[in-house]
C-alpha cells in the first residue's frame, strides 16, 4: 500500500484508527501489551514500534504463525493484541485459534477489520461473514461488535487489561452516534409487541425500521457473552414472545442463544443477517451487498413490519 | 508430588511398561528417548519445584504423538509420581495419547495436532526477549514428518530472521516424511539463518555437545538422526 493509500485508509477507517491510537498509547503504560501483525496495518504501528521495539512483532504474511506467536507470548504472561483482516485473522488460522490459544488455556485480543464486506471491491477473499459463527464453536470467547468509532476505545481498553480471549470486530459501517453502555444489552426503546435485538452497526437501521412499531429495541455492542437475562426480561415484559435478531454477519448466528434464553417460553425468532445460502460473486459497495442479504434499510423495515404489525401469534 | 531420588536411564524401561504393558524392549525404539533424556538430564534448567519460575527453560513437545517417553522422563525427573502412569489414557487420567499442559505440571504446551509447537516456541522466545529475560532457553521437539506442515516453515523463517538465539529446535529425523527432504533437514534451517548440527539421535554425548553449541544471535537446530536398524 502506498503512503497515499495508507492515508486514505486511515480517513476511511476511523475504527481502525481508534484501535491503532488506543493500543499505541496503552503500550506506554501497560508493559504486558505486545502487538502481533502480519503486515496489515504495520505502518500505522511504526511509532509504537520505535518506542517499544520488542513489543511490536510483524511476522510478515504468516497468519498461522501470527496466532501461534500470540499463544507463545501469552504463555510467558504477556497480553498479545493480534490484528488483520477478519478472514486472515479468524478463518485462515482457525486451528491455531482453537489450539494455540483456547487449548493452551491462554488469552489474546484479536482485532479484525473488513467484515462482513466493508470493501467489496476486493471480492469474496476479503470477506468474513462467518467469523462470529466460527468463534461460536469454541468456548470462552468475548465478542465485541462496536457500532461507532467512539465505542471502540472503551471496549478495547477493557480487553487490553483482561486475560481472556476477546474478538473485537471493527467495521467501516457505523451508526451516526455512539451508545454509552457497551457491555450487556442496552434497552433503547420499550414496546409491547415483541423485541428486536440490534448488534453493532445495524442499530440505526433497526431504530429507523421500528419508529412506528410498538417493540422493545435492545442494542448489543458486546454479543458474547450473550446477555440472556436482558433478552428474557425484555421478552417477558412484552405481550408477545417474538424476537427479531438483526446481526451484521451470518443470519441466525445468535439464534441458538436466543433459544437458550427463552428455553421455557414458547417464542418466535426471525433472524436477519448475511445469507447463508448464497455466495455473491460481485463487487460494488457494501450497500449493494446489504440489499441482496436483506440488511438494507428497506428490507429490515419490511421484515420488522411483517413480523410485528401484520402477523398474529 | 516431588520425590527426592531421581531415576536413571535404564529405569525408563519399567516406566514405559507401566503405560504400554510392553514386556519386550520396544520402549528403546522410541525415537525421542535419547533426545528427551539428554535434555532433561543434562541440558534444560528445569525442576519440579520451578514449574512456574519465569526464568526456567521451556521444553515444548510439538510432536505430541507417542508421548510415553516424555511421560517416563517426567516421572524419572520427579515431575510426576510413577503411579500415575498406570492410569495412562483412562478417563480422568492426566496422561493421554497427547499431552495436555492443563493436566500435567511441567508440560509447557498441549500438543497433538502437528505443526503448532514451533510458532508457540517463537512466541515464548519473543516474550522472554520483550521482558528482558535473556537466560532461559526454549527447546521445541519436532519430527521430520511434522515438518510437512507448512506452519513450521512460517516459524522457521521468522525465527531465523529475528535472530532468536534463545530458541532451539530438536528435529527427530527417522525418515517418516512421505516425500522426504532432499538435501537434508538441516539445510532447511540453515538457509533461514539458523545454526545447525546433525548428529546420531541415540548418541547421548553427541546430542549433548550439539545442544550446548554456542549459537549467539541465531536459533539452533539439532537434527537427531534415528536409524531404525540400530534399535
Amino acid at each position: 500500500m502506498s503512503r497515499m493509500e495508507q492515508a486514505m485508509a486511515r480517513v476511511a477507517n476511523p475504527m481502525r484508527q481508534v484501535f491503532v491510537e488506543t493500543v499505541s498509547a496503552a503500550m506506554d503504560t501497560h508493559p504486558r501489551l505486545v502487538v502481533v501483525l502480519a503486515d496489515i496495518t504495520a505502518d500505522a504501528f511504526t511509532p509504537a514500534s520505535e518506542r517499544h521495539p520488542d513489543r511490536v512483532v510483524n511476522v510478515g504474511i504468516r497468519e498461522q504463525c501470527m496466532i501461534g506467536v500470540a499463544g507463545g507470548l501469552a504463555l510467558t504472561g504477556l497480553r498479545p493484541v493480534v490484528h488483520s483482516y477478519a478472514p486472515f485473522l479468524i478463518e485462515r488460522p482457525f486451528e491455531q485459534i482453537k489450539l494455540d490459544l483456547g487449548h493452551q488455556d491462554v488469552g489474546a485480543v484479536l482485532v479484525g477489520i473488513g467484515g462482513p464486506y466493508d470493501d467489496p471491491v476486493w471480492g469474496r477473499t476479503h470477506q468474513a461473514p462467518g467469523d462470529v459463527a466460527l468463534l461460536d464453536t469454541l468456548p470462552g470467547w468475548t465478542v465485541h461488535v462496536p457500532g461507532h468509532p467512539a465505542e471502540v476505545e472503551p471496549l478495547l481498553r477493557s480487553a487490553l487489561t483482561g486475560d481472556g480471549r476477546v474478538y473485537l470486530r471493527l467495521s467501516t459501517q457505523t451508526n451516526t452516534s455512539p451508545q454509552p453502555a457497551l457491555f450487556g444489552f442496552r434497552t433503547l426503546k420499550h414496546g409491547r409487541r415483541g423485541v428486536v435485538l440490534a448488534v453493532g452497526p445495524v442499530l440505526e437501521r433497526v431504530l429507523h425500521a421500528t419508529r412506528h412499531v410498538d417493540v422493545t429495541v435492545l442494542y448489543a455492542a458486546t454479543v458474547r457473552p450473550f446477555d440472556e437475562a436482558a433478552l428474557r426480561s425484555a421478552v417477558l415484559a412484552a405481550d408477545h414472545a417474538d424476537v427479531a435478531l438483526v446481526e451484521p454477519y451470518l443470519a441466525g448466528t445468535s439464534a441458538h442463544l436466543v433459544n437458550a434464553a427463552l428455553g421455557h417460553i414458547p417464542h418466535r425468532i426471525r433472524s436477519i443477517g448475511v445469507r447463508r445460502d448464497l455466495e455473491l460473486h460481485a463487487y460494488g459497495r457494501p450497500a449493494d451487498h446489504d440489499a441482496v442479504h436483506g440488511l438494507d434499510q428497506a428490507s429490515i423495515t419490511a421484515e420488522i413490519h411483517t413480523m410485528f404489525t401484520q402477523s398474529t401469534s | 508430588m516431588v520425590r527426592t531420588k531421581e531415576l536413571d536411564f535404564p529405569e525408563l524401561a519399567g516406566l514405559f511398561q507401566r503405560m504400554t504393558g510392553d514386556e519386550k524392549h520396544t520402549w528403546a525404539a522410541a525415537s525421542t528417548l535419547h533426545v528427551l533424556w539428554v535434555l532433561y538430564d543434562r541440558v534444560l534448567n528445569v525442576s519440579p519445584e520451578r514449574v512456574d519460575d519465569p526464568d526456567r527453560d521451556r521444553f515444548l513437545l510439538s510432536k505430541g504423538h507417542g508421548p510415553m517417553a516424555f511421560y517416563a522422563v517426567l516421572v524419572a525427573k520427579g515431575f510426576l509420581e510413577p503411579e500415575v502412569l498406570d492410569t495412562w489414557t483412562e478417563f480422568g487420567s492426566p496422561l493421554g495419547q497427547h499431552p495436555d499442559r492443563v493436566l500435567v505440571p511441567g508440560v509447557e504446551i498441549s500438543s497433538g495436532s502437528l505443526g503448532h509447537g514451533l510458532a508457540l516456541g517463537v512466541g515464548i522466545a519473543l516474550g522472554l526477549r520483550a521482558m528482558g529475560r535473556a537466560r532461559p532457553r526454549v527447546v521445541v521437539l519436532v519430527g521430520d514428518g511434522e515438518l510437512d506442515e507448512g506452519s513450521n516453515h512460517e516459524a522457521i523463517a521468522l525465527a531465523g530472521r529475528l535472530g532468536l538465539g534463545q530458541l532451539t529446535v530438536a528435529v527427530i529425523d527417522n525418515g517418516s516424511a512421505t516425500h522426504g527432504w532432499p538435501g537434508g533437514i538441516a539445510e532447511r534451517f540453515a538457509v533461514e539463518g539458523w545454526q545447525t548440527a546433525t548428529v546420531d539421535g541415540r548418541d547421548d554425548e553427541a546430542l549433548h555437545r550439539a545442544f550446548i553449541t554456542e549459537h549467539a544471535g541465531r536459533p539452533l537446530a539439532v537434527v537427531a538422526a534415528i536409524r531404525q536398524e540400530t534399535t
